[in-house]
């Protein structure tokens, strides 16, 4: 037991008091902070599995779209279609504040105006088909980066989650447990001092009353 | 400013060059040192194909508590492995203890 090593002190007893009060607050507001992290990451995670299933689902497809496209022309001219893209997307990093857990807020900008501008090549050469497996990829494209925002997401929470329910169960299970065990301690050990001095000053007490009475020799 | 990455092998790839994403065709034995070097360089998001994110699985825990880059497992032109979607389960898993939301 901890309360080995503690001295049995008043000064002891108000600190560890203090102490109790501070990580019952404290327990009290992690606590709520898991539970409403919690609330949130399961909202972002069932967010996260519905988009990761569009998107599998449309990246297969577009491949499937590619393949058939590939099929009705020759590798090099397919190869000198896609060689310069036209097109740049580049990426605004935002950040989020969600109970102390900083996640990502992802902003595109296409390079030309018309994001849709996304045909590299001439028509002259190229299959339709070829325009159809862009299209699809392109329309994908959105919920591709919602997806890497939620699933960014949902990865730091969890990680946040974890760490504040590891502090939750600290506290809840060794700080105050330990904290209200030694206060029991140090308050048993303070009463038993204020008995014993007490019984120690009626025995002086009787023993002075019995010098200047002599109580024994009358009975 | 950042940009936006996509690794894998080339079949299944190429096709976001069209749509202005920068494309990274790498064999398996340079691709770990290529995605910290995107890392490195500005890149936001790294699209990465199932199949080389199984072999890279120790680089890419590297870069899964910093916000940026998210590092996205994509399927490849080989067809789904299902490793995307352990992916969520798995942290459902970390947070609340035991997958509730996906497990049937």
């Amino acid at each position: 037991m901890a309360s080995t090593q503690i001295t049995p002190t008043r000064m002891e007893l108000t600190k560890t008091k203090k102490k109790l009060v501070t990580a019952r607050r404290g327990h009290k507001l992690l606590k709520d902070k898991r539970d409403e992290l919690m609330r949130q990451f399961l909202d972002l995670a069932r967010e996260n599995m519905a988009l990761r299933q569009k998107v599998e689902a449309g990246i297969l497809a577009a491949n499937k779209n590619f393949v058939i496209a590939r099929a009705g022309m020759d590798e090099a001219t397919l190869h000198t279609a896609l060689m310069a893209p036209k097109q740049q997307v580049s990426l605004e990093v935002g950040k989020k504040n969600v109970m102390s857990v900083n996640i990502p807020v992802f902003d595109t900008k296409t390079r030309t105006a018309d994001a849709n501008d996304i045909y590299s090549y001439g028509f002259a050469f190229t299959s339709s088909d070829l325009d159809g497996a862009v299209k699809s990829l392109a329309d994908i494209l959105p919920d591709m980066l919602r997806l890497a925002e939620v699933e960014k997401a949902c990865q730091l929470m969890a990680a946040e989650i974890e760490k504040t329910r590891r502090r939750v169960n600290a506290l809840e299970h060794v700080i105050i447990p330990q904290a209200q065990e030694t206060i029991k301690y140090i308050t048993m050990k303070l009463d038993e001092n204020e008995r014993s001095s007490q019984i120690r000053l009626m025995k002086v007490k009787d023993m002075m009353l019995e010098e200047a009475h002599h109580y024994s020799e009358r009975a | 400013m950042y940009k936006i990455a996509v690794m894998g092998d080339y079949d299944s790839i190429y096709g976001f060059a069209a749509l202005g994403l920068d494309t990274f065709p790498v064999t398996s034995q340079e691709a770990g040192e290529r995605l910290h070097q995107l890392a490195a360089e500005g890149y936001g998001i790294i699209y990465i194909t199932e199949v080389l994110a199984a072999q890279l699985k120790h680089e890419i825990a590297r870069y899964e508590g910093q916000i940026i880059p998210a590092v996205i497992e994509i399927p490849g032109v080989s067809g789904n492995t299902g490793s995307g979607v352990r992916g969520v389960k798995k942290s459902v898993e970390q947070a609340v203890g035991s997958d509730i939301l996906f497990s049937n």
